[in-house]
């Protein structure tokens, strides 16, 4: 890593960590935990729908399928510290990836398109499960998590510390992704599927596994929201929207990039909890959503990052080119590597 | 010298059109075997049913002894079979260098070690230094010319020591210097024992480079043998001229 990237992103979680000292009030650090789910739900798309350019749209569906596995692991059930959801993370992360495992290897032998169209036909039939099978959900009528016991004066604390916890995983996995011979495989399935697999690419096991890893972060998130609510419902739960919200974070941010998400993450649910606290909630930020979609699709195509990392790269050639003495622009080439690449397929 | 590849009364039919028809022909080991005939005639697609990239409707491949019909492109790359494409296909979102790193043809294990490892790095170094792509390693392959994409597919697939090589048109499209940097590459390579296929438009370049000559028309071998005796051959030229 170089030194740059540690420092930015040692400063960025030690402020993530420092926040909720600052004797923040109640709906700003809501609104922060809020911003956190979204920022690993989006880092995990982004390894799927980013990095190999298979753009699911059914997330949403993981992310129920970890809230009703927390909600069925504690409901009822007494809590003593209040951490024991949390410890219950890595396996319902577990069975989010292993429920994935399957749905990968049947939607990943199509193309994007067609997998974008499985992937929500998956949405759509966990969310007909969740409706219906009421001996498992209750149906409509929701489940209940006992509520933690937390201090008031700080609830949301917790919540928060382990959220930033999983950012830290979701992010070193991403970078471990690019920085490894799994990155390289999943940029070139991206550009040219066909072509990877007949150069001995592990094709199927790098799209299969950044789907699994994807979906069982998802799942984590889940969980955690689950247990943050107290109380969960199937139109929450397994929701459309959180798929669509992750979506466009990850494209507005920039895809396939370690930060992209996260920004997209912090600009658009900032921006949308804000708005819902300040006009009083309403469906006002669905229209916010499709001006944002109109505005990336217009203006930034590739999203935030990739669009800059391309100027900055442009002006660098650019005076090194004019500077005199300097045999050939093909050194300034250096910051084309990292592996931030540009856009992909979709 | 034994046949390395053998296609035998290899048929693909699209829809009505008899792409390839019954073609069987062979490459010897160690040899430089050009595959002609005019456009349309199944070259392309005879490329993709020995590579595995297209299944056959009938017929059987061979390489290195062993029947390969229809296994996957993959595999027979990792085994020793590479090919490059009409249209060279290169990933624009990778750098020169990962270009090549890519398509070492590495196994599970090693999809945990870094992007460009030590060792990656000293094998596509000799690479990138005999293809003269070194100065440009770092430059992203959309940034290079098609002639130097065409130049960087050959390069990529000498990464996994293949033992026969399928070129596509290796000169079209590319400037007559860059042709003949690809006629020495060929030939330094079939030198240290690579065989090569290569379908070829440009009849000075196969019969300065090539022998034997295979002929295809319509979707079979209409002819095999020495290059200066391709051209008198009745058969050939009136698949040529009578087309
Ligand atoms: N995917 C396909 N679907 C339908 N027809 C095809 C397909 N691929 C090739 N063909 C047809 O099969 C025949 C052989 O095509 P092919 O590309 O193999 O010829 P070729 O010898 O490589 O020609 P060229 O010299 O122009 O590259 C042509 O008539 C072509 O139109
Ligand atoms: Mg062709």
């Amino acid at each position: 890593m170089s030194r740059a990237g540690v420092a930015r992103g040692g400063g960025f979680f030690l402020l993530l960590l420092a926040l909720p000292f600052f004797g923040l009030a109640h709906w700003v650090v809501n609104l922060l935990v809020f911003v956190l789910m979204f920022a690993i739900m989006a880092s995990a798309w982004n390894l799927v729908g980013g990095f190999a350019g298979y753009p699911s749209l059914g997330h949403a569906a993981f992310f129920g399928i970890g809230a009703y596995s927390m909600a069925l692991m504690f409901h009822g059930a007494a809590l003593s510290s209040g951490y024991e959801p949390f410890v219950a993370l890595p396996l319902i992360g577990l069975v989010g990836a292993v429920i994935g495992w399957p749905i990968a290897i049947i939607s990943m032998r199509t193309r994007a398109d067609v997998f974008a169209i499985v992937t929500i036909t998956f949405l759509f039939m966990i969310q007909t499960l969740a409706f219906n099978v009421r001996s498992l959900t209750g149906g409509s009528q929701g489940l209940s998590l006992p509520v933690a016991p937390f201090p008031a004066a700080s609830y949301e604390r917790p919540f928060y510390l382990v959220l930033v916890a999983m950012l830290a995983v979701a992010m070193l996995l991403t970078f471990g992704a690019m920085r490894s011979k799994i990155g390289l495989s999943l940029v070139a399935v991206r550009a040219d599927e066909d072509k990877a697999r007949g150069i001995g690419v592990r094709v199927s096991g790098v799209k299969v596994l950044a789907f699994s890893v994807s979906v069982g972060l998802t799942a984590m998130v889940g969980g955690v929201w689950a247990y943050y609510e107290t109380f969960i419902y199937p139109q929450f739960a397994v929701d459309p929207l959180i798929t669509i919200a992750v979506v466009l974070m990850t494209f507005l941010g920039g895809r396939a990039t370690l930060w992209g998400p996260v920004l997209g993450a912090v600009i658009l649910e900032a921006g949308q909890q804000t708005l819902a606290y300040r006009l009083g909630g309403s469906q006002f930020y669905l229209i916010a959503y499709a001006l944002v979609f109109l505005v990336i699709m217009l203006l930034l195509p590739r999203g935030i990052l990739p669009t800059l990392e391309e100027r900055i790269r442009l002006r660098r050639r650019a005076r090194v080119a004019n500077a005199p003495d300097t045999p050939g622009a093909a050194r300034t080439a250096d910051a084309g590597r990292v592996a931030l690449a540009p856009g992909g397929r979709s | 010298m034994s046949a390395l590849l053998g296609v035998d009364a290899v048929t693909k039919v699209f829809g009505g059109v008899r792409a390839v028809d019954g073609c069987s022909l062979e490459v010897a080991e160690g040899s430089v075997t050009a595959l002609v005939g005019p456009n349309g005639s199944g070259k392309t697609t005879l490329f993709n049913i020995i590579t595995g990239y297209l299944g056959a409707d009938g017929g059987r491949v061979t390489f290195a002894g062993r029947d390969v019909t229809g296994r996957d492109p993959g595999r027979l790359y990792r085994d020793g079979l590479s090919r490059t494409f009409q249209q060279a296909r290169v990933f624009p979102q990778l750098s020169v260098l990962e270009n090549l790193v890519v398509a070492a043809g590495y196994g599970w294990t090693r999809l945990f070690t870094p992007r460009v490892g030590r060792a990656d790095r000293e094998r596509a170094d000799e690479l990138l230094d005999e293809f003269r792509l070194a100065p440009v390693a770092d430059l992203l392959a959309a940034e290079l010319s098609y002639g130097q994409r065409k130049l960087l597919e050959f390069a990529a697939v000498l990464m996994s020591s293949p033992r026969l090589v399928l070129l596509d048109e290796p000169t079209a499209g590319v400037n007559p210097v860059m042709i003949e940097t690809m006629e020495r590459h060929i030939r330094s390579r079939n030198a240290a024992g690579i065989t090569f296929l290569i379908v070829e438009h440009d009849m000075t370049f196969v019969m300065r480079l090539c022998d034997p000559v295979i002929v295809l028309d319509a979707g079979r071998q209409i002819f095999s043998g020495r290059p200066d005796e391709v051209q008198n051959n009745p058969l050939v030229l009136d698949a040529y001229l009578g087309g």
